[in-house]
């Protein structure tokens, strides 16, 4: 039913102008940022909901039925501060940097595809330009630390900037795997490769269980969350590199950060999760069906995730995080590309069938 | 003017302006971040190109890993670029005039032919073997140039050995602790019992 | 598809470089009273190269599609390469071990360096000259700067690393300047390319033969690129500078035949009038500016810049016999450089450099076997007639005089200037009181001792008996 849709969409715009398709790709992109933008909204909810639950409290209960409206409250509230800047803060940077760490995380959005052939940019190079993306959001984080003008702002810049940038070698290198596994760049063709008969045990979560792992791992370190949250660790450095930005350039550094955690988990669903597929086998009817639903639920889990580890994981020491990036996780990532690469050559794994 | 050909002289542009930005601006940081836009629009460069592989991985690789690490060292070093930049205005006629020099020698033995050929597209080599870029230069680095290849990540292998040689040592006379060799301490190391003969009745006389 | 025949002509530098990184890790477990172990393995590891490299072969190889080129005049440089750095391994030792730089990191980093050299001269392609040279820069960067503590030693690490980084970079605009004109990178290719170029196509090569002429004059030290030489021959540790002043030349002189030779001979009009500049202005440069050093090590420096224009007189005859003369005295100025180092090892001490030609007075009195070893030394740098110094000089004039008459006696004339003070250094040792009466304490290292005086013997038994030597530096050059 999409590819009708889709299909008659697309011979409309054929026979129009170039003009035309700009408008149309701008739709799209539209059609892809304000729903992530609501989402990330709702997203804060349900982190503060989740994690009271998790503590034996309430949470949010009294703006709108169900403190549905709270994620709406605070967005205003944010909206009318008043912006600061700190004394001696270099001006233009310390304005851009929201701004360079929000662009990276939507524009990777352009290459996920939400459903067979969905995707705003179908592109071959999707998993490099994912890789090239997310590298970048990390100036914004720096530039932040660095403009401010502050100690604690500048420690948390530094602290995030080593984080990012030793586990993005672990990330690569389990996407390597994944890359291995399926033999092409294009994440639609990625989540085509793990299709097959058996459901969710043709998923490359199991034959790259180790790369699995590390990829969302690595993914909550990049977003810097907990237990990786040194780069704003409260106890210690106040709230890190965004502790002198308040109102709306606070509101774009939450931003950013939400719809990083919310790309980290599509994209652990869509290399190793099987994407849009149906978990059950074909033979399964309706339940069989792979649609874009599929996607949503499962990216949902892995959101949900990264609320659990912060409810319930006590925070690494820098030293701890170090260790864990360069001496754990990227030898096993190492071995692993080897053995997945071997696994292909011995034809261990049917891919795409 | 097509619009590739209009895209290649704006890229070009911010490319140039943002190099030139590199030398010339007083603040470190700045130029730093000037040389990440530098890179950043040679990246869409080579887009142009259809070089996608390597428009990428420039930005994934210098962009995102190398000038991160850049501006680490830049923002902690605190240069302060007034003695550096003491020679510049007594250099920059001299540097001026070979550059000129340089220029005008490049423009009048490569520069005009250049100009007036067009690249033939069929060229690329990707297109020739109708696969996409990243195949393509991943077939030829394997077969044809896997020696250079494993040569470079030999040179790897030496500038990590290097690097550590020349940093990782202990520098006399600065204070540190070792966390093992703590743990490890037993109590004969640093407890001595000494029997000291009293001389209580003798000092009370 | 590769083939494990494809691999053969490359069997001693795949030995060398899997043994380099087995001695690496090997290294991590020797403790440092220990760290004998790796000095002998890595001498090991280079004579096992050597055999290597020396078993008999079929004339010339290629392998990888041209890259790697296998042939007579490869193999015999790189035996001249492998000789010299365990000569050089040697030496180094007695001098590393007192002053807390006997590592491991030293020998890995040395074998590295060996292997960019070896890949240097057997290189059919400009990737892979540049990447060659790229392993030994980045190597002997590395060792320059070794002595962490030593401010001389991380200022002339500094110097070296921007220098060579420009000339790296020269080479290379050079280089793609010849890949821009001819459309390929390998250098048979590019031999046939030039043959046949256009005129504005012979135009861009010209450009690029300047640029590359340059990187090599930078990498060879010869005049007016020789300013990091002196310093960072100074300010390195004696076993580095031991190292870097050795071997490498005779790579560089691989690497400018390569490139000269073996891809731009129908440009030999072009450089040979660009490289009789260099030799004139080296020749000139390095042997008066010697004249006025009090700082042996310094002199040396300046010494290696007058003979690398010796060397570029016999290269630039651009005739087989020029080539031979040229590798003939690459080769001999190697054991011969590497033996003067050795000799300010000998005088060294822990807490004592032995740098200064003053550190020399009465060497005669002290210990007067080894100050004949630095009298055959000294002897064979002049060029003194049954020395060997004075084969190689006799073949590069030779071989310059028929095109280059006027260079040839210019050069014979600079070497009667410099003989001056490799004579002097000989005066203070036979002829100035020394500044202390006691003997001179030998290092106890017995191999130390034999190879100084074998190497310093060698240099008056070549010179007695040049003809083998020559006569095979003749066969290998293809005429």
């Amino acid at each position: 039913m999409v590819e009708v849709v889709k299909g008659a969409i697309d011979a409309i715009f054929a026979g129009l102008p170039m003009v035309a398709v700009v408008v149309w790709t701008l739709v799209k992109i539209i059609a892809i940022t304000v729903p992530l933008i609501v989402a990330v909204a709702f997203y804060t909810l349900a982190e503060r909901k989740v994690i009271g639950w998790m503590q034996v409290r309430r949470g949010p209960v009294y703006i709108g039925p169900l403190a549905l409206l709270q994620p709406f409250a605070d967005t205003f509230k944010m909206l009318f501060k008043e912006l600061i800047l700190p004394t001696n803060a270099s001006r233009f940077l310390y304005f851009l940097a929201p701004v360079l760490s929000l662009a990276p995380a939507f524009a990777a959005w352009a290459v996920v595809p939400f459903g067979e052939g969905m995707a705003l940019a179908d592109v071959n190079a999707g998993l490099l330009y994912l890789l090239a993306m997310t590298s970048m959001g990390v100036y914004g984080v720096i530039l932040a630390g660095w403009a401010s003008n502050s100690k604690y702002a500048f420690l948390g810049a530094m602290r995030s900037a080593a984080q990012v940038v030793s586990y993005e070698i672990a990330l690569g290198f389990a996407l390597v795997g994944v890359l291995a596994m399926s033999g092409t760049l294009n994440l639609g063709a990625i989540v085509d490769a793990q299709k097959g008969d058996a459901g969710l045990l043709e998923w490359f979560w199991l034959p790259l269980l180790p790369l699995f792992l590390i990829y969302f791992i690595s993914g909550v370190a990049e977003t810097n969350r907990a237990p990786f949250d040194v780069a704003e660790g409260e106890s210690e450095i106040v709230a890190g590199f965004h502790v002198e930005y308040g109102g709306a350039a606070f509101a774009v550094f939450f931003l950013a950060e939400y719809a990083n955690m919310i790309l980290i988990s599509f994209l652990t669903t869509i290399m190793f999760m099987g994407g849009w597929l149906s978990p059950f086998p074909a033979s399964w009817g309706l339940l069989g069906e792979p649609g874009p639903w599929w996607l949503f639920g499962k990216a949902a889990f892995f959101m949900f995730c990264f609320l659990w580890f912060r409810a319930t994981f006590p925070r690494y020491r820098y030293d701890q995080i170090m260790r864990l990036g360069w001496k754990v996780f990227i030898p096993i990532t190492i071995v692993w590309i080897l053995v997945a690469a071997l696994i292909v050559h011995a034809d261990l794994v049917q891919v795409g069938a | 003017m097509t619009t590739e050909l209009a895209l290649f002289y704006a890229f070009a542009a911010v490319t140039v302006g943002a190099a030139l930005g590199v030398i010339t601006v007083k603040n470190t940081v700045h130029a730093a971040l000037l040389l990440v836009l530098t890179f950043f629009s040679c990246a869409c460069l080579w887009l142009l190109l259809r070089a996608e592989f390597l428009a990428i991985v420039l930005v994934l690789v210098y962009v995102g890993a190398v000038m991160v690490l850049f501006l680490f060292v830049v923002m902690m070093l605190d240069i302060k670029t007034d003695s550096l930049r003491e020679g510049f205005a007594r250099y920059l006629p001299v540097a001026a005039v070979v550059a000129g020099i340089m220029l005008a020698q490049m423009l009048a033995l490569i520069g005009w032919n250049a100009m007036l050929q067009v690249p033939a597209p069929e060229s690329d080599g990707a297109t020739l073997a109708g696969v996409g870029n990243t195949e393509w230069l991943g077939r030829a680095l394997f077969t044809d140039y896997i020696l250079p290849f494993e040569v470079a990540a030999v040179i790897l292998t030496v500038a990590i050995v290097a690097a550590i040689a020349l940093t990782l040592r202990r520098r006399p006379g600065v204070r540190h602790q070792d966390p093992s060799r703590q743990v490890l301490v037993r109590k004969e190391d640093r407890l001595r019992v000494v029997k000291v003969a009293t001389e209580g009745k003798e000092a009370g006389k | 598809m590769l083939t494990w025949n494809e691999l053969l002509p490359l069997v001693p530098e795949t030995f060398l470089l899997g043994a380099t990184l087995l001695l690496l890790i090997v290294d991590l477990f020797v403790s440092q009273q220990r760290r004998g172990l790796t000095h002998f393995l890595a001498i090991v590891i280079l004579v096992l190269t050597a055999i290597l490299t020396a078993r008999p072969h079929p004339e010339a190889q290629q392998a990888f599609g041209g890259m790697f080129i296998r042939d007579g005049f490869a193999d015999l440089l790189k035996l001249g390469i492998l000789v010299t750095a365990i000569a050089v391994f040697v030496y180094a030792k007695p001098y590393l071990k007192p002053r807390g730089l006997f590592q491991g990191e030293f020998y890995v980093l040395c074998l590295t360096g060996v292997l960019g050299m070896m890949l240097m001269v057997s290189a059919g392609n400009l990737i892979m000259i540049y990447l060659g040279l790229a392993l030994l820069a980045l190597s002997s960067y590395a060792l320059v700067a070794l002595n962490r503590d030593s401010p001389q030693s991380s200022e002339s690490a500094m110097k070296y690393f921007v220098l060579g980084a420009l000339a790296s970079g020269m080479l290379l605009y050079g280089m793609s300047m010849l890949y821009g004109a001819t459309g390929t990178l390998d250098l048979s290719r590019i031999h046939g390319a030039a043959e046949i170029a256009r005129h504005d196509q012979r135009m861009l090569l010209l450009f690029g033969l300047v640029f590359v002429v340059v990187g090599l004059a930078f990498k060879f030290g010869a005049a007016p690129f020789h300013m990091w030489l002196p310093d960072v021959y100074q300010g390195s540790p004696t076993a580095v500078t031991l190292f870097i002043a050795s071997a490498p030349k005779i790579a560089a002189f691989g690497m400018a035949w390569r490139l000269l030779e073996g891809g731009l001979a129908s440009l030999a009009s072009d450089w040979q009038g660009m490289l009789a500049v260099l030799a004139l202005l080296s020749l000139a440069i390095g042997n008066l500016v010697a004249i006025a050093q009090t700082n042996l090590k310094r002199m040396l420096a300046y010494s290696t810049i007058s003979h690398v224009g010796f060397l570029l007189l016999g290269l630039l005859a651009g005739t087989k016999e020029g080539y031979a003369a040229a590798m003939f005295y690459a080769l001999t100025y190697a054991i011969t450089t590497a033996a003067a180092f050795g000799m300010i090892v000998l005088l060294s001490r822990a807490d004592f450099e032995a740098e200064e030609i003053d550190d020399f007075k009465g060497l005669n009195q002290r210990n007067g076997w080894y100050a004949g070893m630095m009298l055959m030394v000294m002897a064979s740098l002049a060029g003194v007639p049954i020395w060997v110094g004075f084969i190689a000089k006799l073949a590069v004039l030779q071989a310059a005089v028929p095109e280059f008459l006027w260079l040839a006696i210019a050069g014979g004339v600079f070497a009667v200037i410099g003989s001056f003070y490799y004579l002097r250094v000989i005066k203070v040792m036979y002829f100035d009181p020394p500044a202390s009466p006691d003997p001179l304490v030998v290092p106890a290292d017995v191999p130390f001792r034999f190879v100084l005086s074998a190497n310093s013997l060698l240099l008056l038994g070549l010179g007695i008996a040049s003809g083998p030597l020559w006569a095979w530096c003749l066969a290998v050059v293809p005429s």
